[in-house]
């Protein structure tokens, strides 16, 4: 079914009653040609590329819950591309290409919405590297901009450029940058899939993997064994339980990050805005709430969810640069579980396993890059070799002493 | 969450340092034949586990002990706490 | 008299009267109200508008579960969006304004969206708005963003102060309800330390809403005699106006007290305060919401929730109106028609949806049974309601009673799942509870009054003896068990109408029905597609109707169906109460050097490096700008000598007979052999190979060394360096002690530091360049017998030492200095100048050494001692580190002198495109050199080394410009060093 305004016009003169499910809810086929682990937005934004791109349609999306119930359903909803790295950088930029087009690209309309994305810069250091950032940016066909503080005293009067104790000094706008509905990119992805014949089969947890001399022939499942050609492991968050069931250890730890949403508000702030000198970041959702996070609590866990000091410090960062917002009330807080990679950046690639392949590691960057990933992902899939964009993104890379460490933290998770 | 130090009681864990697993104790020797292999595994390689997890937290607000807390990452509940000095001993690392 | 609507009786306070406005509106209400109650005393029905369509709203309920009843509350920077009324205590002179309409309350623009609401159904704007492609943000967005959200912010800052506080107790037990206040009475008997914590202003939950008796008095009267046992006990803390908002791991709970939002100011005083309760046990009492009935039209001002009706009446002494309906599905709606017609309240019909005998008697009621409401009238406030059988009944309120829903919020902040009780129809604590947690009364889905008292003793005594104390025998206080028997009834099938579930969101049963129709069948889905639940609320009062029509809909059962995952907090909390005193200036605490004072009387302008404050530059009147200062700074020191406090670098002291292993295992380079008297520079690798950090290691004797770290690492240096003692090397002999706040150091540079130092040394150390040459140390005494370490180390490239004096000394130490240098003309220096001489003299620092560069990168790939182990030695020799064409750190000047370098600026040979795949490498640090009379860089770039004198292009595109630059030595001045060796 095509959505449009006209079609809601028809239904809404008929009383809704016309509207068809958006995904079928089919049961498991015994073989597939591929099995992709995880009906999150990665899985489904591969099974959609999958099918759309490279023209595989015989596949199953196997998912232990609801689809869309890993951190495609909580994050915070971001959009960027302001990586610095060779081996990030253009894989990023693809990414936000393709948000660009989403919606026309599967006929719904998950919300793109490139009200721009600001880092709030605090000493000449940070200037510095955000500079190199900025150009790194525009050296790989993206946009990024200055802003003095006195620009952004213009446009963001409410930020505190009187009393800080940490004073604004300017910031990198990537205009481009934005938010997006996150649970609709599941929900689109998962319908321009479903259309193109592929299972996605929901409350199927995957307890095993049928591996015979080193080759991967498919997986045993709470509804039974399903056999594929590949299998497609795309479980972030949860990569480290599932990998184990192949008996393989990941440079991986699994850790929460909490977020935060304010009740409803009429329009306070326009963008995205990072603070530089503590753990904030904050957007206004379409509805009016302040959507919010800091930082990872720090300590591995599978619980999704936190612990106050995070809670505190993450309130404190928002109270530093945007005093205004004392009076609003903080609704609800949650938390979702990050691969947490030994570098802080992610893997698509192939595994010592024959016809298993992994997708994780995105730490807390998972959501932005949801296209590029199952682009990447459909595309490695399909031919076996890696996407351009997602050469470096390798397992054995550090092995190789190929590290793609954005903030120069080593290799220890929580600090990523 | 509440760390109950072995040597100071129970004590906030915000006054702590998180690191990471206590494998991180277990470094290789640099001079053995496959150190190279080792130490990626050392220092990427990480079970990760759901469930009982040994780890090491630094008491950075406290005594500076850095600690090896046993700890469950499905429910948070810690089972143990020992000093990391002592662990390390009792795993070889004595000169 | 305006309080058409106030009855006699109730717990508010007559003798005094609180003028407050509503919308401009003068009004009138008494001590003990709430602003809910007190607008429906003064006859106000219409209080706001819905989030989506608008649509006229009233007063649902009586407590913090309300979706309608927002208000904007106060006026100017102390205005308060989303304020619900029904908590809000009144006080006089308060203010309050409705929220979320275009034009008047009454008479609201935006209505129009309701008249729209056939294309507005669930999850409308997933399917349209896509075209064009540009209209999203340009037209449609930017319309909805403006009509969302429900209340304002004054953009502002937050006038108002906040606190955090942190408790410890035995018990703790959230809720003073019946079973609340039994089960802190049987606590507190025993001996134990208890906290009773409860959201209103007056404890006793429904005791003081009900007519039902206790031992024998009236509820709110036991109330009142248990807070009054419970306060004479020096182990019981009773917090009222205080609302436990999460359950968190360990036995911690959180907890919001509002301190002056009953008064008219703060007056200086904290407005709240955050409180982080450290609970042994704790038990929850938190009591249970009502629900309402899904039928047409059941969202207008004066249709309430039958208990909320009650609260007014016994409370407040407020009937919501003046010809009461009520319809019921359980006994419980019947207590609500006895209690207004005992208050001389017409109550007109009682509509049961059973087939049933009346429970009491309602005198001038009727009994209308196995029956329903399916549709009402009365746009701004009700006006009749009709029922299946299609009889109209006239009505100006209508109480509503579908039965309670225990509070089992927190039983799930640790992803507890609640278990469904069908004899209760109802969601009950599931067995997987917080640990250390038990639940009583109605939250446990005891949902009588003797069945909450008894069990609140008996849990509460269950929990102290856990904790070792004994029991008091005192028996749990009596009452009778009230009918409590209901059917369970959701919606009205038969409603043409829509029929609201979530009030406040817009959602009816017609979108929970198209939810399902298109495939949002999983509660997660249904609250995500339709935004049930979503609301302000969180949907307290609307989430389980609405999952149980959703059962209806896949033939499920309600187990099986399941909830929404409860998060906290359980009601909203402000901000800035998170936040508490960390904002402005007291985000972080400052570290102030020991020269702090000194510095800021002579003319320092300080920076933010970490937590500390350093001296950036002294300007002198008649400079122009921080250039000026700085070139001179730099040029002093050069011509003669200079001063900086260096006292933020991290100091740290280590001793032990093993100290010299452990500094050879901590760092890349050997000091095993390091002479005593002598200083060495140090590099430090993190173990996956990467630099950490730098510094000078000083051997003061055979076993005790002094080690510098860079202020930025001070901190984590340290922490390292204790895990490799403690964790790595436990038997090594060594102990670490961080010294960095216990002495003032001072950098004095410059071809005359030596002349000046001499006068402020004393007579007996030898500080000649023989007796005391470059990288020499020592401990000495100044100024007449102050003990003082002196090393003679450069960072600026001059001979240069660096004088250290415990740092109650510091403040004297830099007035001796700037004494002795008089005649030298010596200038104090601050990091500005510090970072000029440090790129002139091509000294990495925090842009070079920033995490991601290797030693080879650096220009130090040959201090990686081969002979010994390490930290990070092993993976700093893995393959693709060790690439011949890595980057080095070179230095660059512009073709073009009178050109400025930027810092960011990324390298691109000389005819490639400006591409990622073309990146040659940044440029890391920039200064004008005043040595040199131009721009001056530092840089990484590919093979470096081995390309000095060509010229490539420095691009930003981010500033649309670039230039040419030459690669050459990073040492821009002295190359070979013979000044510091001078």
């Amino acid at each position: 079914m095509r959505y449009s305004a006209f079609k809601i016009f028809t239904q809404g003169l008929t009383g809704n009653k016309g509207w068809k499910p958006v995904w079928r809810e089919p049961d498991p086929k015994p073989e597939y040609d591929v099995i992709i682990v995880g009906a999150g937005g990665h899985g489904l934004s591969t099974a959609y590329y999958l099918a759309k791109e490279y023209g595989i349609t015989n596949v199953a999306v196997l998912e232990k819950g609801w689809l869309g119930s890993g951190n495609i359903g909580r994050n915070t909803t971001i959009i960027r591309s302001n990586y610095m790295l060779p081996g990030n950088e253009p894989f990023y930029e693809m990414s936000m290409k393709l948000w660009e087009n989403l919606e026309q690209d599967f006929n719904y309309n998950a919300m793109i919405s490139q009200r721009s994305i600001l880092n709030l810069i605090h000493s000449d250091a940070q200037r510095d590297a955000f500079i190199r950032r900025g150009n790194a940016m525009y050296l790989a066909g993206a946009d990024a901009e200055y802003a003095s503080a006195e620009q952004l005293r213009q446009e963001l009067p409410f930020l505190d450029f009187d009393n800080a104790r940490f004073p604004i000094k300017g910031g990198l706008y990537q205009r481009r940058g934005g938010t997006v509905r996150h649970d609709a990119v599941a929900w689109g992805y998962a319908r321009g899939a479903d259309s193109r014949g592929v299972d996605i089969i929901q409350n199927c947890e995957v307890t095993g993997f049928d591996i015979q001399n080193g080759t991967c022939r498919g997986v045993e499942t709470s509804r039974g064994p399903i056999r594929a050609k590949k299998v497609a492991v795309c479980v972030a968050g949860s990569s480290g339980r599932v990998m184990a069931k192949a008996g393989m250890r990941l440079p991986i730890e699994s850790h929460v990050l909490q977020a935060f949403v304010t009740e409803g508000l009429k329009p306070v702030i326009p963008g995205v805005i990072t603070f530089g000198a503590g753990h904030f970041y904050v957007s206004q959702s379409d509805k009016g709430g302040l959507v919010f996070g800091g930082d990872i609590d720090g300590y591995n866990t599978y619980a999704q969810r936190g612990n106050l000091p995070v809670v505190e410090d993450v309130a404190e960062g928002g109270m530093a640069i945007m005093p205004i917002i004392g009076r609003a009330r903080l609704l609800r807080s949650w938390g979702g579980i990050m691969d947490m990679s030994m570098d802080g950046s992610p893997f698509i690639d192939k595994t010592d396993i024959g016809g298993l392949y992994f997708n994780g590691g995105w730490c807390y960057g998972g959501f932005k890059a949801t296209p590029a990933s199952g682009f990447c992902y459909a595309h490695l899939l399909a031919k076996d070799t890696p996407h351009p964009v997602a050469t470096e993104m390798r397992l054995d890379r550090f092995k190789r002493g190929h590290i793609i460490d954005e903030k120069g933290q080593g290799n220890q998770p929580n600090l990523h | 969450m509440i760390i109950n130090h072995p040597l100071l009681g129970p004590r906030d864990a915000a006054e702590f340092i998180y690191l990471g697993d206590a494998s991180l104790i277990d470094r290789p020797d640099w001079q053995d034949e496959d150190a190279d292999e080792k130490f990626y595994e050392y220092g990427y390689l990480r079970d990760n586990p759901a469930g009982e997890h040994q780890e090491l937290w630094y008491h950075e607000q406290g005594d500076r002990s850095w600690l090896l807390v046993t700890r469950n990452t499905l429910t948070h509940e810690i089972s143990k706490v020992e000093l990391a000095r002592d662990m390390a001993r009792a795993r070889g690392r004595s000169k | 008299m305006t309080q058409v609507n106030r009855l006699t009786g109730g717990q508010v306070d007559r003798s005094q009267t609180l003028n407050f406005t509503f919308n401009g509106k003068a009004m009138q209400g008494h001590p003990g109200d709430t602003l809910a109650s007190a607008l429906l005393a003064n006859g106000q029905r219409l209080v706001g508008r819905s989030f989506k369509y608008h649509r006229p709203r009233g007063i649902l309920t009586s407590g913090s579960e309300e979706p309608n009843a927002l208000v904007q509350l106060r006026s100017g920077a102390h205005q308060e969006p989303n304020t619900r009324a029904t908590v809000t205590e009144l006080f006089d002179g308060l203010t309050a304004t409705s929220q979320n309409h275009r034009g008047s309350l009454e008479h609201d623009l935006m209505a129009v969206t309701d008249l729209m609401a056939p294309f507005l159904s669930a999850g409308f704007y997933y399917k349209t708005f896509m075209w064009p492609k540009a209209f999203w943000e340009k037209l449609y967005e930017p319309a909805i963003r403006k009509s969302a959200g429900l209340g304002r912010l004054s953009m502002q800052d937050d006038p108002d102060s906040y606190d955090k506080g942190f408790l410890h107790c035995d018990l703790l037990v959230i809720g003073a309800g019946p079973a609340g206040l039994s089960a802190a009475l049987a606590a507190g008997r025993s001996g134990a330390r208890v906290i009773l914590a409860d959201e209103d202003f007056a404890p006793g939950g429904r005791l003081n809403a009900e007519t039902l008796e206790v031992d024998g008095m009236s509820g709110a009267d036991w109330a009142a005699a248990a807070i009054a046992e419970l306060s004479a006990m020096d182990n019981v803390r009773l917090m009222t106006r205080t609302t436990v908002y999460g359950a968190y791991d360990h036995g911690i709970y959180g907890a919001l007290e509002r301190r002056t939002d009953h008064l008219a100011t703060s007056d200086g005083k904290p407005r709240q305060v955050l409180w982080r309760i450290y609970s042994k046990r704790a038990v929850l009492a938190a009591g249970s919401t009502e629900r309402p009935i899904a039928f047409g039209n059941n969202d207008r001002p004066g249709i309430m929730l039958a208990g909320a009706v009650r609260t007014y009446v016994n409370r407040y002494g407020v009937t919501p109106g003046q010809q009461v309906a009520v319809f019921t599905n359980n006994d419980d709606g019947w207590r609500t028609a006895a209690d207004l017609a005992a208050n001389g309240v017409a109550v007109t019909n009682i509509i049961d949806t059973r087939d049933a005998p009346a429970v009491c008697d309602v005198p001038g009621a009727r009994h209308i049974r196995n029956a329903a409401v399916m549709d009402t009238v009365g746009r701004k406030g009700l006006k009749s309601v009709t029922l299946t059988s299609g009889q109209v009944i006239p009505a100006d309120c209508l109480a509503v009673s579908g039965g309670w829903n225990p509070n089992v919020h927190l039983t799930c902040h640790q992803r507890g799942r609640p278990t469904w009780r069908e004899d209760i129809h109802a969601f009950v604590p599931g067995g997987d509870l917080p640990p250390g947690m038990a639940v009583a009364g109605a939250a446990n889905g005891s949902l009588t009054l003797a069945a909450a008292l008894a069990e609140g003793r008996n849990v509460a005594n269950a929990q102290i003896k856990d904790l070792g104390f004994t029991a008091s025998r005192k028996a749990a206080p009596k009452a009778e068990d009230e009918p409590s028997d209901g059917m369970a009834i959701w919606h009205i099938p038969e409603s043409k109408n829509r029929a609201w579930v979530d009030q406040q969101n817009d959602v009816t049963v017609k979108d929970i029905k198209q939810s399902y129709r298109e495939g949002f069948r999983s509660v997660e889905h249904l609250k995500r597609y339709t935004t049930l639940g979503m609301a302000t609320d969180q949907g307290k009062t609307a989430n389980i109707p609405a999952l149980a029509i959703m059962a209806e809909c896949t033939g499920k059962s309600l187990q099986d169906t399941g909830t929404t995952i409860f998060r906290p907090p359980y009601t909203p909390i402000p901000m800035g109460a998170l936040a508490g005193r960390a904002r402005g200036k007291d985000f972080r605490p400052f570290r102030l050097t020991p020269s702090h004072d000194w510095a800021s009387k002579n003319g320092a302008t300080f920076v933010e490096v970490g937590n500390w404050l350093r001296a950036q530059w002294f300007a002198r009147p008649g400079e122009q700008g921080w250039r000026d200062s700085v070139d001179r700074e730099v040029e002093m020191t050069r011509g003669s000598v200079g001063i900086c406090d260096v006292t933020t670098l991290g100091k740290i002291d280590i001793q032990g007979k093993d100290a010299a292993d452990f500094l050879n295992f901590v760092y890349a380079n050997a000091f095993g052999k390091l002479p005593v008297g002598k200083v060495r520079y140090g590099l430090m690798l993190r173990e996956d190979g990467i630099c950490y950090d730098d510094g000078t290691t000083a051997r003061m004797s055979e076993n005790h060394f002094v080690m510098t770290t860079t202020t930025a690492n001070a901190v984590l240096v340290f922490r390292r360096m204790e895990f490799v003692r403690q964790c790595l090397c436990p038997d090594m002999d060594v102990h670490l002690i961080s010294t960095t706040d216990g002495w003032a150091q001072f950098a004095v540079a410059g071809p005359n530091a030596r002349n000046l130092l001499r006068k402020v040394v004393d007579e007996a150390h030898d500080i000649s360049n023989e007796g005391f040459p470059f990288m020499a140390c020592g401990e000495v005494t100044v100024c007449g017998g102050t003990p003082a370490r002196l090393f003679r180390i450069s960072f600026s490239g001059e001979l240069a030492y660096e004088v250290a004096v415990p740092a109650r000394y510091g403040n004297s130490m830099i007035e001796a200095l700037m004494k002795a240098g008089e005649e030298f003309d010596a200038v104090p220096y601050g990091t500005e100048a510090l970072g000029v001489m440090r790129i002139e003299k091509g000294h990495a620092a925090g842009n070079e050494l920033n995490g991601q560069t290797t030693a080879l990168n650096l220009g130090l790939g040959g201090m990686v001692s081969s002979k010994k182990d390490c930290i990070g030695k092993t993976l700093a020799a893995r393959p693709e580190m060790n690439r011949d064409d890595a980057i080095r750190l070179v230095g660059f000047r512009p073709v073009d002198r009178s050109v400025k370098l930027i810092a960011g600026s990324h390298f691109i040979n000389k005819g490639d495109d400006a591409t990622m795949a073309n990146d040659q490498g940044w440029m890391t640090s920039v200064a004008y050199s005043p040595s040199l009379g131009h721009s001056i860089g530092l840089g990484f770039i590919k093979e470096g080394h081995n390309r000095k004198g060509e010229i490539v292009r420095a691009v930003s595109p981010i500033h649309d410009t670039e230039m040419e630059v030459e690669i050459v030595s990073a040492h821009f001045i002295d190359p070979e060093g013979e000044r510091l060796r001078a």
